[in-house]
C-alpha cells in the first residue's frame, strides 16, 4: 500500500530535491534541448539565424566523408582503448589484487595518468616521440631496442601517426580502467576462490568461472566509460598531433572547429548525433553485458 | 522597539554616507585584447592617455586568440561586449557582429577633416575591416574597424647558416631555394632545410595562396572561389604540386604537418632550420627566444614569372567599437589616439610591429625595414570581394598537409577540394 503523504510533505521532499533539479535542467537539460533547436538552424547566433530543417543532419550524416573519416579515427582509437587498455588495466588489477603491502602505491602511480591534464600529456608526449630530437627513439636505442625505433609522428605513406594517438591514449586513460576493476575484483568473495580451489580448478578456470562473470557489471562500466570517453577525445590528440591533416581528426575536434568556423548549426547537429551514437553504443553494450552474465547464471532469467 | 529604532538609523546613516560621499563617475573604457606580447605597451599608453584626457583606459588582457574569440562572441550574445575589443578569425565573423548590429561603422570618423585619419593608414591594412558599398556579403559599405598594427607572412632566412656555405643574399626562386638548402646541408648536415608550423592549417594555406595568385594571378584565383574556374584547373594542379615538389626536395623539418608555430619558431631560433615561413610579428618572437639570432626577412621564392607576387598580409590586429557602449564617442576618439604617429612608433618600437600607419622608414624597428617595400603588394581574404566556404578551406588545408605527407598526389587533392566546393554550391 501506498504511504500517505500530505500536501506539506510532498512539497518538502520537492524542495529537497529542487536545487539538484534545478541545476540539472539549467546546465544538461535545457543546453540539450537548445542544441538540438540551433541543429536545425544555420548561423553562427550573433546575427540572425536561418532556419535549414534537417539539413545539417542531411550534411553530417550522407554528405560530409571528413565527419565519417573522423568517426572512423575515434573508433580505431576506440578499439585500442577497448582491447589493449582494458586488458592491460585488468592484468594490472589482478596483479595488484594479490599484493597487499604495497597495493596503495601501484593505485596511486597508475592513478596519476588519468589525473594530469591532456593537454599536458599531449605536449609532453609530442615531446617524446617527435623526430627532433627523438627522446623515446633514443631511449629504445639505449634499451637495445632500435629495432621499434621507428617515426611515432610519421608522415610518409603507412604513417603511424593514428596508432600512436591511439597508444598514448591508452597509456594516459588505463588508470581509470585499473581503479575500477581493482575495485571490482576486491568485492568477489575469496571464499569462492578458496572452494574452487578445493574442488580442484586451475588459475584459469577460476577466471573464466568465477572473476570474469562476478565482474561482469563492473567490465560493462568500464566498457561504457570507455567508448564514452575515447570517442570523445580532444585535448589529448590536439596538443600531439593538431588532426595530422584529418589522419587523426576526432568527431569533437570536428565539432570544435566549426563552432569556431561560425558553423554552429552544424556543429550542434554533430554534437546531436554523436550523441545519439554514443547512447546507442551503451544501450548495446549494457545488453550484450546482461545477455553474458544470464549465460554464465549470475542473473537469474 | 529599541533595537528597530537603532537599527533604522544605523541604515540610514549608511545610505546617506554614501549618498554624499558618491564621486562622480569617472569616464572609463574598456579594452578586451589577446595579443600577450604587448601588456607592458598598452598599460604605458593607457597611463598616457590618463594623463591627456583624464579618461582611464582599462586594458584588459583575455589570451590565448582561441579563447578570446569564444568569449567575445559569447559577450556579443549576453550583452556584455567591453567598448572596444577586436574580432578574430574569417571576415564572415565580422559580417555577423555587423549584421548583430554589434559595431560601430567609423567611416564618418574616419573621412572627417578631408580623410586625415583614414589616409594615415595603410591602404591594405585598413581594407581588412572595410566593406566597399557593393559587396556580397550583404553589409552596408563602411570601415568597421581601427588597425593597430600590420602583419605580412614573409620569408625568412638565416644568415649566419646561409653565410657557411658562402652564400649572402637570399633565394629568389623556389628552385634556388631547394639549392641553397642543399649547400648549406653539405657544410651543416644536422640543420633542417624549412620549418613552418603547418600542423595550424592557416599557415599552409596562406603560402598556397601566395603561390595561387603568383601561379594563376589574383584574377583567376578570385575566381575559383566565385566558382567560375574548377580546382582541377591546370593551375591549380601546379600549385598542388609546389608541395609535392618541397616533399620530394627533403627540405622540409620533420614532423612538420603536425608542428605547431612556437615550435617552428623555436627549430629556427635555435639555427636549426635555413628558412621559415612566418608573420612579421616574428621579430618580437625570436628576440626573446636568441637575442643573438641572425636573420632577414625576403620575399616569396617566386614559382612563376607570368604574375605578380603578393604577400599574405594586411591589419595584424584591429579594434572595434561597441555600438552598445554608453561610451562610444570616447572610444573612437582613444582608437583615434592611438593610431596617431608617436603612438604607433611607440608600439612598433615596443613590441617590433609593424604600424598601422605611414610612419618614415627610419622610424620603423630595423629588421622590418625590408619588409615595408612589399606593403603595397598585400592580400588578404578580408579585402578579397568573396571569400572561400570554410568547408572548402577545410580540405583545401588538409589535402595540402596530406601531400606533404606524401599521401595524396596533386590529382587527387584538387578533384577531393572540388567535389566539396560542388556539393557545397549545390
Amino acid at each position: 500500500m501506498q504511504p500517505y503523504l500530505s500536501n506539506e510533505d510532498r512539497f518538502k521532499n520537492f524542495a529537497f530535491i529542487l536545487p539538484a533539479l534545478l541545476i540539472f535542467s539549467v546546465f544538461y537539460i535545457y543546453p540539450f534541448f537548445y542544441s538540438l533547436a540551433l541543429s536545425m538552424y544555420h548561423g553562427d547566433g550573433i546575427s540572425k539565424l536561418t532556419f535549414v530543417g534537417f539539413a545539417n543532419f542531411r550534411e553530417v550524416l550522407f554528405l560530409d566523408k571528413e565527419w565519417w573519416r573522423a568517426m572512423y579515427n575515434a573508433g580505431f582509437i576506440t578499439f585500442w582503448a577497448l582491447t589493449f587498455q582494458n586488458i592491460l588495466a585488468l592484468c594490472l588489477a589482478m596483479a595488484v589484487d594479490r599484493v597487499t603491502r604495497t597495493a596503495k602505491i601501484y593505485r596511486v602511480i597508475f592513478f596519476l595518468l588519468p589525473v594530469i591534464s591532456e593537454i599536458i600529456i599531449g605536449l609532453l608526449m609530442r615531446e617524446m616521440l617527435k623526430s627532433d630530437p627523438g627522446v623515446f627513439n633514443q631511449i629504445l636505442n639505449r634499451l637495445g631496442l632500435s629495432g621499434f625505433a621507428a617515426d611515432w609522428l610519421g608522415e610518409g605513406p603507412g604513417t603511424k601517426v593514428l596508432l600512436t594517438t591511439a597508444l598514448v591514449h591508452c597509456w594516459k586513460g588505463f588508470g581509470w580502467a585499473f581503479v575500477i576493476i581493482l575495485a571490482g575484483l576486491q568485492t568477489i568473495p575469496e571464499q569462492l576462490y578458496e572452494a574452487s580451489r578445493i574442488d580442484g580448478a586451475n588459475a584459469w578456470h577460476r577466471f573464466t568461472k568465477i572473476t570474469v562473470p562476478l565482474l561482469m557489471p563492473v567490465l560493462a562500466l568500464v566498457f561504457i566509460l570507455t567508448i564514452l570517453g575515447t570517442m570523445q577525445a580532444f585535448a589529448m590528440i590536439l596538443a600531439l598531433t593538431r588532426g595530422a591533416g584529418g589522419l587523426t581528426e576526432v568527431p569533437v575536434m570536428r565539432i570544435y572547429d566549426h563552432l569556431r568556423g561560425s558553423q554552429v548549426g552544424l556543429a550542434c547537429a554533430e554534437g546531436v548525433v554523436l550523441g545519439m551514437l554514443l547512447v546507442l553504443v551503451s544501450l548495446a553494450t549494457l545488453y550484450i553485458s546482461k545477455q553474458i552474465r544470464q549465460r554464465f547464471g549470475v542473473l537469474s532469467n | 522597539m529599541k533595537l528597530h529604532r537603532y537599527l533604522i538609523v544605523i541604515v540610514a546613516s549608511v545610505l546617506l554616507t554614501g549618498c554624499c560621499c558618491k564621486k562622480p563617475a569617472q569616464p572609463k573604457i574598456v579594452v578586451w585584447y589577446w595579443m600577450n606580447d604587448r601588456e607592458q605597451a598598452f598599460n604605458e599608453l593607457a597611463q598616457n592617455y590618463f594623463s591627456a584626457t583624464g579618461v582611464t583606459v582599462e586594458f584588459k588582457l583575455l589570451s590565448f586568440p582561441d579563447i578570446y574569440a569564444q568569449k567575445v562572441r559569447a559577450a556579443a550574445r549576453a550583452g556584455t561586449l567591453p567598448d572596444i575589443f577586436g574580432i578574430l578569425g574569417e571576415k564572415s565573423q565580422m559580417v555577423s557582429f555587423i549584421k548583430g548590429g554589434y559595431l560601430v561603422d567609423l567611416t564618418n570618423e574616419m573621412e572627417k577633416d578631408g580623410a586625415a585619419w583614414k589616409n594615415s593608414f595603410y591602404k591594405q591594412t585598413l581594407d581588412v575591416v572595410a566593406f566597399p558599398a557593393a559587396n556580397s556579403y550583404g553589409v552596408a559599405g563602411g570601415i568597421y574597424g581601427v588597425p593597430i598594427d600590420t602583419t605580412a607572412m614573409e620569408f625568412i632566412y638565416n644568415k649566419k647558416l646561409l653565410k657557411t656555405a658562402g652564400l649572402d643574399t637570399p633565394p629568389k626562386t623556389l628552385d634556388e631555394m631547394i639549392s641553397y638548402v642543399k649547400k648549406v646541408q653539405e657544410k651543416n648536415p644536422e640543420v633542417y632545410g624549412f620549418s613552418c608550423g603547418w600542423g595550424e592549417t592557416w599557415l599552409i594555406n596562406c603560402l598556397a595562396v601566395e603561390w595561387a595568385i603568383n601561379v594563376m594571378g589574383e584574377e583567376k584565383f578570385l575566381k575559383t572561389i566565385e566558382g567560375k574556374v574548377p580546382y582541377t584547373d591546370h593551375d591549380w594542379i601546379e600549385v598542388f604540386s609546389l608541395f609535392t615538389k618541397l616533399r620530394g626536395s627533403g627540405i622540409l623539418a620533420p614532423n612538420i604537418t603536425t608542428m605547431v608555430n612556437k615550435e617552428s619558431e623555436d627549430l629556427f631560433a635555435k639555427d636549426k632550420a635555413v628558412f621559415s615561413f612566418n608573420g612579421t610579428w616574428s621579430v618580437n618572437v625570436y628576440n626573446g627566444l636568441n637575442k643573438d639570432l641572425d636573420y632577414a626577412y625576403f620575399a616569396l621564392p617566386k614559382v612563376s614569372e607570368k604574375n605578380k607576387i603578393k604577400i599574405w598580409g594586411g591589419a595584424g590586429s584591429s579594434f572595434m567599437v561597441n555600438s552598445k557602449s554608453a561610451d562610444k564617442e570616447k572610444a573612437v576618439a582613444f582608437l583615434k589616439w592611438i593610431t596617431e604617429p608617436k603612438q604607433q612608433k611607440f608600439l612598433a618600437d615596443k613590441t617590433s610591429n609593424l604600424p598601422a600607419v605611414k610612419l618614415d622608414d627610419k622610424e620603423l624597428p630595423p629588421r622590418l625595414e625590408a619588409v615595408m617595400s612589399g606593403l603595397n603588394d598585400l592580400t588578404h581574404p578580408n579585402t578579397w570581394p568573396v571569400n572561400e566556404d570554410s568547408r572548402v578551406t577545410e580540405i583545401l588545408n588538409k589535402d595540402l598537409q596530406q601531400i606533404v605527407m606524401g599521401l595524396k598526389t596533386p590529382q587527387d587533392a584538387a578533384k577531393e577540394v572540388q567535389e566539396v566546393k560542388e556539393r557545397i554550391a549545390k
